[in-house]
């Protein structure tokens, strides 16, 4: 505009400016802090009160909340004495009221390893530890070898950590041939796992036969299954002069790890199986299926503990015994796998028919089409899904504690009972340590268990 | 090839015949019906022989024998100590029933507030929300139970000074004292007129659907001239007296399993809002509705289909997780029967059968009517 009048008439006219005025800052009330504040907090009379309804509701919990955990916290102490007041026969002033750090200090060994001997504590960390290894890595999208790591920590790492966990050394003495043909001894289990392997191959010959497919292959594969079988047996028979430590003395976040780890391994390959079998055209194998997930699905976790720690017994023959340990494995297993089969079908029904169509077009066999087709991108699909379950077995172990397995919750439970750390916060602050850790174990999880949502979610687009 | 010749020659093709799929899957199932059979014929005699070697009665005649242990907790059912096991079965059910429908509405409450206010433009609202649903969440539904039962409850006045709500009662550390309804005579008139008022809600179930339930028993109460009133507890040294006592087992599991389930309510309800398209939002501001019309009439009545479902399972999981109340010894299903009457009669088979399937009929009765329910909901899509 300037440029269009004639200089004349712009210096005649001195009232015209010839620069830009400056740009005003934005209205106080509409920018920074305070516009913020109106558009999202005091928009409306409504919206004030929720705010300030809120801003209320954080007043009244984290500031007491603070006060304990942190402020008001002991933090060293060698007993009691140091977190009760004057009353109750302690250092704090009447009234003092904060949580009592020097307790969980003293017993955070009993709460993550239990009653493990103190002197084979290394034997536990050498789990977490080969366990870390194992696990990270895999959970890394962008790493290489999944398979060969996959291996690792469902094929090596449960017999290393059975074997470190519980000292290994079982006894083999046979199982299968009566005991006045060949006395109970390590040469009997052989000759009985000899029988055995076999046996099987016979059977695999069999069907071999019927199937009319080449017959060499199918006894080989079972053969080496049997062999693999076999040295798994034979390590944990090794006596690697690791002393036995019973099942009853774990105790701690080492046991909550273990159910929580063991579970979801065998639900996996369990849950797959039903999965797949609930999908099945065979009407009595779909029937079992589905009878199987929903009674589990039915049913709450502490009455299937119950059912395995009082009823498995009775089922089992005479002089059958399992470890409490084992009995809630098996039941906990059992029952997330009815979860898992529900997963894993998520995942299964998901996949376009095409997918079916094609591989059955190239002539694959139902299990060749699942292996290489079904399974992979159906399981790729449910990770998130997986891990969601695995936050779910994860908190849901606690409930060991009602059959007096001592897990991580149990361990704190029963830490009350010591009179040297006796105090009106003990409880407070065994429950607020708890549920921080159990808080950092499980977000972390969800946490990933998004990222990889997301990260597949646009793998698909 | 062999089989392009066979069919070629007009005949079918012959196969192997564990090739021949029908044969392989009959001979599958077979095989599989045959292992059950083995498999549950082994357990039932083991158990047989095992029950008859520790000298164990088996069968149902446990159900008439006296239980002779106490249940401080029966609201409904009468129970004293010579009462029988089959007595302690329904007080045990019925505990679970009143802690799961209450647990369930208060849940439903709180999950569909908290869902709504994640999605709240206020950034203090849905930031506590946000808070709310992950710290609820990401600890064990038992952890909470100790927490709220051992640590918050025990925080409360002891019996002599109760936190004073005035109408509403007291609180303190034995329990909530809740004002008790008493009734006078003709008080049966105003149940009448409520059912009544339900009733005809139902048929004419378009219009003044809330003023027929509450007016009908309204105008009852004054027609039979007021005999319905309210005994407020009072305070003394020993305690409150008077009024109806909520016991604080049943509030800490309450509380607990409620607010536990609310946090999923809570993300399942977000999502349920989030998957109807902002179009619809814009479109009812168009219209000229406000925005808690348009959440009311036009988001939430559409959410709910896609809510629904995952709601159920919601549902199911709560009346599943009551069954923790034994940890802080609630009487519920759990505790009193499959773990004291479990414990005097050690018949176990029949006692965890029987608390197995209870829990199954309420799962599968529960997911029928949330069938139902989502049927309803669904006729209203075109």
């Amino acid at each position: 505009m300037a440029n269009s009048v004639s200089p004349a008439a712009a210096a005649a006219a001195a009232y015209v400016r010839r620069d830009m005025a400056p740009a005003e800052p934005p209205p106080i009330t509409e920018a920074g802090v305070i516009g913020w504040m109106r558009k999202n907090l005091f928009s409306s009379i409504p919206n004030t009160i929720l705010t300030l309804f809120s801003i209320y509701l954080v007043w009244i919990i984290v500031p007491p909340l603070l006060q304990f955990g942190l402020f008001n916290a002991v933090w060293t102490g060698l007993d009691r004495s140091a977190c009760t007041n004057a009353a109750q026969g302690g250092l704090q002033p009447a009234g003092w009221f904060g949580a009592c750090w020097p307790y969980v200090g003293a017993y955070v060994e009993q709460f993550i390893y239990g009653r493990y001997p103190k002197g084979e504590y290394w034997r536990v960390n050498a789990v977490f530890f080969l366990f870390a290894a194992g696990l990270v890595p895999i959970l890394m999208p962008r790493l290489p070898y999944k398979g060969l790591n996959a291996a690792y920590l469902f094929g090596v790492f449960p017999v290393a950590a059975f074997v470190l966990l519980t000292g290994g050394h079982i006894s083999l003495d046979g199982f299968l041939l009566p005991n006045f043909v060949l006395a109970p001894s390590f040469a009997k289990f052989i000759v009985d796992f000899a029988v055995l392997a076999a046996l099987v191959a016979l059977v695999a010959f069999g069907i071999a036969r019927g199937t009319e497919s080449p017959a060499w292959p199918m006894v080989r594969g079972v053969l080496m299954a049997m062999g693999v079988l076999l040295a798994v047996l034979l390590v944990f028979a090794a006596d690697l002069g690791l002393s036995h430590v019973e099942t009853e003395v774990w105790g701690g976040l080492l046991v909550t790890l273990v159910i929580a780890v063991t579970g979801i391994v065998a639900s996996l390959p369990l849950g797959i199986l039903l999965a797949l079998g609930r999908r099945s055209q065979m009407p009595a194998v779909r029937l079992f299926c589905v009878i199987f997930i929903e009674f589990w699905r039915g049913v709450p976790l502490i009455t299937v503990l119950f059912m395995s720690s009082v009823m498995l017994p009775l089922f089992l023959p005479e002089g059958v015994t399992f470890d409490k340990l084992l009995r809630a494995l098996i039941g906990v297993a059992l029952f997330s796998a009815a979860y898992m089969a529900e997963v894993v079908r998520g995942g299964i029904q998901a996949l376009p028919k095409g997918q079916y169509e094609g591989a059955m077009a190239l002539g694959l066999s139902y299990w060749q089409m699942m292996q290489k087709i079904i399974l992979p991108q159906a399981l790729k699909l449910v990770i998130p899904g997986i891990v969601n379950s695995f936050i779910a077995l994860f908190k849901d172990t606690t409930l060991v504690l009602i059959i007096g397995l001592f897990d991580f919750l149990g361990m704190i439970q029963s830490s009350y009972t010591d009179s040297k750390w006796a105090s009106p916060v003990q409880s407070l602050t065994g429950y607020l340590f708890a549920a921080l850790v159990f808080w950092a174990f499980c977000f972390g999880m969800s946490r990933y268990s998004l990222f990889m949502e997301r990260r597949l979610d646009t793998g698909r687009r | 090839m062999a089989a392009v010749e066979h069919a070629s020659a007009g005949g079918a093709p012959k196969v192997a015949i564990f090739n021949d799929p029908r044969i392989r899957g009959a001979a599958i199932q077979i095989l599989l019906v045959v292992l059950i059979v083995f498999l549950i014929w082994g357990m039932v005699s083991n158990a047989a022989t095992n029950l008859a070697r520790a000298g164990i009665a088996s069968g149902f005649g446990f159900l008439n024998v006296t239980a002779g242990f106490g249940i401080n907790i029966s609201p409904f059912v009468e129970y004293s100590e010579t009462s029988s096991y089959g007595r302690v079965y329904l007080v045990g059910l019925q505990n679970t029933l009143v802690v799961a429908i209450t647990g369930i509405i208060l849940a439903t409450v709180v999950g569909f507030i908290v869902g709504i206010a994640r999605l709240s433009t206020n950034w203090v609202v849905s930031k506590l929300a946000y808070a709310f649903v992950e710290v609820m969440r990401n600890i064990p539904l038992l952890l909470w139970i100790f927490i709220w039962y051992f640590s918050v409850l025990r925080l409360l006045p002891d019996k002599a000074a109760p936190i004073d709500f005035g109408p509403f009662g007291l609180l303190n550390i034995a329990g909530y004292y809740a004002p008790k309804a008493v009734f006078g005579p003709g008080a049966g008139w105003i149940g009448l007129a409520l059912l009544a008022g339900i009733l005809a809600s139902i048929v004419i179930y378009r219009w003044a659907r809330a003023g027929l339930i509450v007016g009908l028993p309204l105008v009852a109460y004054v027609l039979t001239g007021f005999p319905l009133s309210f005994e407020l507890p009072t305070t003394s040294r020993f305690g409150p007296r008077g009024g109806a006592r909520i016991y604080p087992e049943f509030l800490g599991l309450l509380v607990a399993l409620s607010f536990y389930t609310a946090a999923y309510i809570a993300e399942i309800v977000r999502a349920g809002i989030l998957a109807i398209s902002h179009g619809q939002t814009e479109a009812s501001y168009a219209l000229g509705m406000r925005r808690g019309h348009t959440l009311r009439l036009v988001i939430i009545p559409q959410a709910m289909r896609v809510i629904i479902p995952p709601l159920t399972n919601q549902y199911l999981n709560l009346t599943k997780n009551s069954s923790l109340a034994v940890a802080i010894a609630y009487p519920d299903l759990v505790s009193v029967f499959a773990g004291t009457t479990l414990n005097q009669t050690g018949q176990a088979v029949e006692v965890l059968l029987m608390t197995m399937l209870t829990y199954l009929a309420l799962s599968l009765l529960t997911s029928l009517f949330m069938n139902w329910f989502n049927a309803k909901m669904a006729l209203v899509e075109r």
